[in-house]
């Protein structure tokens, strides 16, 4: 194809994405597009499996055996969206191994909140309300999305997680009006999460190399710095319910913007912990390569079983 | 306590689908696959649910305004009545498969015995449970095949695992004192009457998976009178961690 | 020597009466082994009665490419739809 003809296709891709029609894995689509989708999507898929650790670690010391059947269901929804998302990304060519490939090495990334330890109950608590408040913020949008495969993977993901922050949320009342010492576990937890939730929305537009090209595509509707405005001032009356602080002394109403203005971020964090070194980077990556590793015999065998029961069915019908 | 050997009994039961759940509950996001994590996963919520309705009932019979998770949480080790199959530990997949396969052939059989129970709540857990039951018992038995009839690596593993964990089978149908007394009043389930049927059929599938049926002829028993193995009071330590350390205090 | 688990593509009967809907894929290495994924997947919150599995390596798809002969000669075929028929408003029941 000559770069003519290339650049006339771009430009009717780009016109039908304005017109909002989807695309499906089959059609044409500029290599770039489709590199994008493979590690947004990737990305995506990766931070729902790595985040099964961090509050999978709480599952067998759950304090009551409802809230332990709705972690493991919760866990499990995680491992649902983290499967979704890969047979989304298969879609434009590319094998789920592959992709855990690309995670083992580190040459992929995943959301850096999950590189934090979870050293409480109330974290679960934390993290379903404000990690998983979060992320819904980023989802949402997501459900109309320009491609195909990854729009419908995100209706589906977005109707799950809805009990998600629900739950979560609900740990934190119940810890909230529990005993001082309980509320305090609350507190802490949110002493500890807060902050790393509102990185967990990206760096800041100025420094936010994808943002344009994505706006145009639809995987994202609006940029960091909004979706991050929108997180804190739909948290803080939660907070307020709860009687928690959140830890930012700069944190106040603005009457003329009508928004919460914040304290500064602390990036230097953000990027130490995006570079592979936060508390838990070699952790998290030490379970999922060992659960991947560990499992390969487990998964050779199914296929050499498959295989011999095929052969008895062919050798049976000749 | 009103009845004291129904509440026994009731916790012989239900005590096999807490830990056996608890141990299943360790795995997720440790698989070898995602699929396998879910569907681990679901086996386990379903043991969880058996034990939430088994304890609510107990908690009613003991009558002392106990919750099901005073008596999934706040007891003696000693006083922990599942069988040591269920709390072997994950060794690797093949005996977590194997444990579950293991325990799922004994517990359909003995929750088609119950559904017949005399006493209705019992019945009706039973009903619900034998669904679940049966799946768990194919989803196990499934992978005992593959695993066994797999590559020459797995079928070593998967042998390991049934050569090991044979040894606590004998314990599933041994009757306590309470498990007499309610079997003559009609609403327990004698499962020694279904040992033989329980062999036979755990036989013919490791024959059908490659698997040598291990011949020792010792048994290990003893948790269903609270003598557990060295496993147990690490899987307690982590199970009770949060209502020892805070003790009277909602979740 | 590791051979990856195929895709199976998955199809659910949400309940008797509708059709069965591709609902998404998955891993698995048998027909036997992706219906009892698909069960645990797909259908965890009751979404579904009858499940089929395909492996994805036996659908046939028409490429977009033909999109044009395949599916425009169908457009100015109005006389189908029953919209293209003129008939007085007091014709009943037709």
């Amino acid at each position: 194809m000559s770069e003519k003809e290339i650049k006339s296709l771009e430009e009717i891709f780009e016109a039908r994405i304005a017109r909002d029609e989807k695309i499906e894995p089959k059609d044409w689509m500029p290599e770039k597009y489709r590199k994008t989708h493979i590690r947004q999507i990737s990305q995506h898929a990766h931070s729902e499996i790595v985040g099964m650790l961090p509050e999978g670690n709480w599952i067998t010391r759950a304090p009551s055996l409802r809230r332990k059947a709705a972690l493991l269901a919760k866990v499990q929804d995680e491992a649902g969206h983290g499967l979704y998302l890969y047979a989304a990304c298969e879609t434009l060519g590319v094998s789920r191994d592959e992709l855990f490939e690309q995670l083992h090495s580190g040459k992929a990334k995943y959301s850096s909140i999950f590189n934090y330890p979870t050293i409480t109950w109330a974290d679960m608590g934390a993290i379903g309300w404000l990690v998983d408040g979060a992320a819904i913020i980023n989802q949402v949008p997501l459900c109309n999305t320009s491609f195909g495969p990854y729009a419908r993977a995100m209706v589906r993901v977005c109707k799950e997680e809805s009990f998600h922050q629900r739950q979560g949320f609900e740990i934190m009342l119940k810890l909230c009006n529990g005993t001082p010492e309980q509320k305090e576990m609350a507190q802490d937890a949110l002493n500890r999460w807060w902050w790393p939730s509102l990185m967990m929305l990206g760096p800041t537009d100025a420094e936010s190399i994808h943002t344009e090209q994505s706006m145009k595509w639809k995987l994202k509707r609006k940029t960091n710095d909004e979706l991050r405005q929108q997180f804190i001032d739909q948290t803080v009356p939660q907070a307020d319910v709860l009687g928690l602080t959140i830890p930012d002394p700069d944190l106040k109403w603005n009457e003329e913007t009508g928004h919460y203005d914040f304290g500064e971020i602390d990036w230097d964090e953000f990027w130490q912990v995006v570079k592979g070194h936060g508390p838990c980077n070699k952790k998290r990556m030490k379970d999922r390569v060992s659960a991947w590793e560990n499992g390969a015999w487990v998964r050779d065998a199914a296929m050499a079983y498959a295989e011999k029961q095929e052969n008895k069915k062919v050798a049976k019908a000749s | 306590m009103n009845n004291k050997d129904l509440y026994n009994y009731i916790l012989g039961i239900a005590d096999n689908s807490l830990i056996l759940g608890q141990r299943l509950g360790e795995l997720c996001g440790h698989g070898p696959t995602l699929e396998t994590d879910i569907a681990g996963t679901n086996i386990s919520l379903d043991l969880i649910g058996q034990t939430r309705s088994y304890y609510q009932y107990a908690a009613k019979i003991q009558g002392e305004g106990k919750s099901e998770d005073d008596i999934a949480f706040l007891r003696l080790e000693r006083d922990y009545k599942n069988v040591l199959l269920v709390e072997q530990p994950n060794t690797h997949f093949g005996y977590v498969m194997g444990r579950q396969y293991l325990f799922d052939v004994y517990h359909l059989l003995l929750m088609q015995g119950l559904a017949n129970s005399a006493d209705e709540t019992l019945a009706a857990i039973a009903k619900k449970g034998i669904k679940e039951v049966s799946y768990h018992k194919r989803f196990s038995g499934d992978w005992v095949k593959r695993l066994g009839d797999g590559t020459e690596e797995s079928n070593e593993k998967m042998q390991e695992a049934i050569d090991d964990l044979w040894t606590y089978t004998d314990e599933l149908f041994d009757l306590t004192e309470s498990d007499e007394k309610m079997i003559s009043e009609g609403i327990g389930v004698d499962a020694s009457a279904f040992k033989n049927q329980y062999y036979d059929e755990v036989t013919a599938l490791l024959k059908e998976a490659n698997l040598q049926v291990p011949e020792g002829k010792y048994f290990i028993r003893g948790g269903k009178k609270g003598v557990h193995s060295e496993h147990m009071g690490y899987l307690l330590a982590d199970l009770q961690y949060m209502q020892r350390t805070y003790p009277n205090m909602e979740w | 020597m590791s051979k990856n688990w195929p895709l199976w593509e998955i199809f659910v009967r949400s309940k008797n009466g509708l059709e069965h809907r591709h609902f998404g894929s998955l891993h698995a290495a048998d027909a036997e082994m992706a219906l009892a994924n698909a069960r645990d997947v797909y259908t965890r919150r009751s979404e579904g009665v009858s499940i089929w599995v395909v492996e994805s390596k036996h659908i046939t798809a028409s490429n977009p490419a033909d999109n044009g002969e395949l599916f425009e000669p169908a457009q100015d075929k109005v006389y189908r739809h029953p919209t293209f028929y003129d008939l007085p408003d007091e014709v009943k029941h037709m």
